[in-house]
């Protein structure tokens, strides 16, 4: 990917997303640790009045981890990876630096504001789509300048063919302006009756229509906030830290086309055995199965470009991050299709094993992505070497221990929850009472909150190690080609 | 032929597009209309239900109860006739959740009572030991927005011709009244004397008697609604 010329690459924004992406990490994944051990000690629940509910806290908690946490690193790969690909600075062009400045205020500001709001209770209750209608406008405002700055980037580039991450960024942009706008539909209440709170609406879509455009907008935030710029992350940055070319150009267009036209149709299997139709929870069944191809297909690519070269995992803990990254996308892109089965769905619906499946995709495999993409970004942001290795592995390992504790935890407390509810004894009579199949899940409670405390540890670790190594990292006097510098 | 859209950003952006649009189109727009007729029978929420429904949003008790009963035995033993898309008719927003921490509350109006709730809320644990939910004290103190809960009223009735001031069943009487803005605030306020009548807590009692509507009593109306 070496041109004889040195572009000089402007990472001001990146650098801003980068430390927001920290920020936003450790308020999210706090608030996680605390939500898990509110359920183990319910007690705990009741310390800070009606704002340190379980109830308050939990929107918080997805919106700071996915719209804070998340975006944050897919726009500070964006600033980071786009320039490189296209061969083409931001520096070049004032207007695209002026709009990715005003990119990353708007950005700060809103999820600023969600943050106060939420806490207030100002909530539509839609899931990740929470946020009121004044926000809802910024989030379209900010998100609209995104994509002025990836079609203007891109028309000012020098590369004339678009990198495999490019594809994915853009699949990112379209697909969440199409879906966050149909599912933010609503209308503002005193603006209609000139009576009440200013910040208060309604839904365009009532019962089960709403229940419908919410999941195929809720599943497909998933897919295309927590797989599509993920998988853009690790297009890139994979072969770059080991200079290892892409396994295969054929299998990155058939995962990524075939994720475009099957990811969509997934939403339904969220609405199982409600009352949509029955066609779409079929077809929502069906399409998540079929899924597994397209998802399957890229975690493959990932891990065959290692091919030869696996003894990068012993000496380089970045590559380490990223095969375990490919592996948690292949555990639970298999996970979310079996959960799909409409057999299955019948006991997993509603427990904690849903739960347990959000996270072993977002600890292990966005979280690690993300933080994989910081380590190699900031040295050559910074022109700095990372600041520890040990402080590196012990992290690894640490998350590593939280998530496997999580994950097994709520397969175990979802199923056997599943079963009591639905257990009869021999006269025909349910044998449990609801609070029973609540007090049984105490123990497995515990252990999850002791994993996430584990991860969220090792979520520290990462961000002091970052601080050092802006702050007093060994200085770089040339930027790393491959692998990344790490002082041992 | 893909390489040639790698080229071609604005084709490459409109077949993204395209593929990704195709999904949505098929899936919701065929049954759109009729999953929104309501069954017989359903009727839209009073003010004070309204505002009771909006505590319930703003507390996010869909964060842990759901509120769909799903078409299996084990479910309609334990919560009551399963879920029919015309009951939904009138959820703006729709409130199924996706996480059962706590028993599905569709029908609980069926076969829970004021006084349970107002027990429930102020201490979960006393009535349910071993429960995980958090106790809602504050719900006691905060006053309910009545307000806003006429202006939602108000707005679904315009813009979406919610059925308000309407006989719905034929009996030659109007179902669910709203009126004027003065009127519907009054009829909110008489609605929570009845609640109130239920419940032991003085402090609630005598700010509903001073017209001031505390949420619990609010929300309370609204869960009692469910059914």
């Amino acid at each position: 990917m070496q041109n004889g010329t040195q572009i000089e690459y402007d990472y001001s924004v990146a650098k801003a997303f980068t430390l927001a992406t920290i920020l936003f990490g450790i308020i999210g994944m706090t608030l996680g640790v605390i939500l898990a051990f509110q359920l183990a000690f319910p007690e705990l629940s009741n310390l800070a009045g009606e704002y340190g509910t379980f109830s308050r806290l939990r929107p918080l908690h997805t919106n700071a981890v996915a719209f804070g946490f998340t975006l944050s690193g897919v726009f500070a790969a964006w600033y980071y990876i786009g320039q490189r690909v296209l061969k083409v600075s931001l520096k070049e062009s004032p207007f695209l630096m002026g709009i990715a400045k005003l990119h990353f205020a708007l950005y700060f500001i809103t999820i600023l504001l969600a943050v106060v709001t939420l806490f207030m209770g100002y909530t539509t209750s839609k899931e990740y789509a929470e946020l009121e209608w004044p926000l809802d406008i910024l989030v379209v405002v900010w998100w609209v300048l995104w994509g002025v700055s990836i079609f203007g980037l891109i028309g000012i580039r020098r590369e004339r063919t678009l990198y495999i991450s490019l594809w994915y960024f853009i699949a990112t942009f379209i697909a969440i302006a199409m879906l966050y706008l149909f599912n933010n539909m609503e209308v503002p209440t005193a603006l209609v009756s000139g009576y009440g709170s200013w910040m208060h609406s309604v839904s365009m879509y009532a019962g089960t229509n709403d229940a419908l455009v919410q999941w195929w907008y809720g599943h497909n935030a998933v897919a295309f906030v927590f797989t599509t710029p993920i998988i853009a992350m690790i297009y890139y940055f994979l072969p770059k830290e080991s200079g290892q070319n892409v396994y295969s150009y054929k299998l990155s267009i058939l995962a990524f086309w075939g994720l475009m036209f099957v990811y969509l149709w997934a939403g339904g299997h969220h609405l199982i055995y409600s009352t949509v139709p029955d066609w779409m929870q079929t077809m929502g069944s069906v399409m998540s199965i079929v899924l597994i191809l397209p998802s399957w297909g890229s975690a493959i690519n990932m891990l065959l470009t290692m091919k030869g070269e696996w003894q990068q995992l012993q000496t380089n803990t970045l590559i380490k991050f990223m095969v375990l990254a490919s592996t948690f996308y292949m555990l639970s892109t298999i996970e979310g299709p079996i959960q799909a089965i409409k057999s299955v769905n019948a006991i997993a619906h509603f427990t904690d094993w849903i739960p347990g499946h959000v996270h072993d995709g977002v600890l292990g495999w966005v979280v690690f992505m993300v933080m994989a993409s910081l380590f190699h970004m900031v040295p050559r942001m910074y022109k700095r070497e990372i600041y520890s290795k040990s402080l590196m592995d012990t992290q690894f390992w640490l998350q590593t221990t939280g998530i496997v504790l999580y994950f097994t935890s709520m397969w175990i407390a979802g199923i056997t929850q599943g079963m009591m509810w639905r257990a009869y004894d021999e006269y025909g009579s349910l044998v449990y009472s609801f609070i029973d199949t609540v007090t049984v899940l105490q123990p497995y409670y515990t252990i999850r909150a002791v994993g996430g405390l584990l991860y969220l540890i090792g979520f520290f670790m990462f961000a002091y190690n970052i601080y050092k190594t802006i702050k007093c990292g060994r200085v770089l006097d040339k930027e790393p080609i491959n692998t990344t510098p790490v002082a041992a | 032929m893909f390489h040639w859209f790698e080229q071609r950003p604005f084709f490459f952006a409109v077949l993204v597009f395209v593929f990704v649009a195709f999904a949505g189109i098929i899936e919701i727009i065929p049954d759109f209309a009729k999953q929104s007729r309501p069954t017989v029978g359903t009727k839209p929420y009073s003010v004070l239900e309204l505002a009771g429904r909006q505590v319930y949003i703003k507390d996010s008790c869909n964060a842990c109860h759901s509120q769909l009963i799903r078409p299996f035995k084990s479910e309609t033993d334990r919560y009551g006739m399963y879920s029919l898309s015309g009951e939904y008719a009138y959820d703006r927003p729709f409130l199924w959740g996706s996480k059962r921490t706590g028993p599905d509350l569709m029908r609980v109006g069926n076969y829970r009572t004021t006084d349970w709730h107002e027990n429930h809320m102020m201490d979960p644990a006393s009535i349910v030991p071993g429960t995980v939910m958090p106790a809602y004290p504050h719900q006691f103190e905060n006053i309910a927005d009545l307000d806003t809960a006429y202006a939602e009223a108000y707005t679904v009735k315009t813009v979406f011709a919610t059925p308000y001031d309407q006989d719905l069943d034929g009996d030659g009487k109007i179902d669910v009244e709203l009126g004027d803005h003065a009127s519907a605030i009054a009829k909110a306020k008489a609605d929570a004397k009845l609640i109130a009548a239920d419940m032991k807590n003085k402090a609630v009692k005598d700010a509903v008697a001073n017209g001031q509507i505390p949420e619990i009593v609010a929300l309370i109306a609204y869960l009692n609604s469910l059914k």
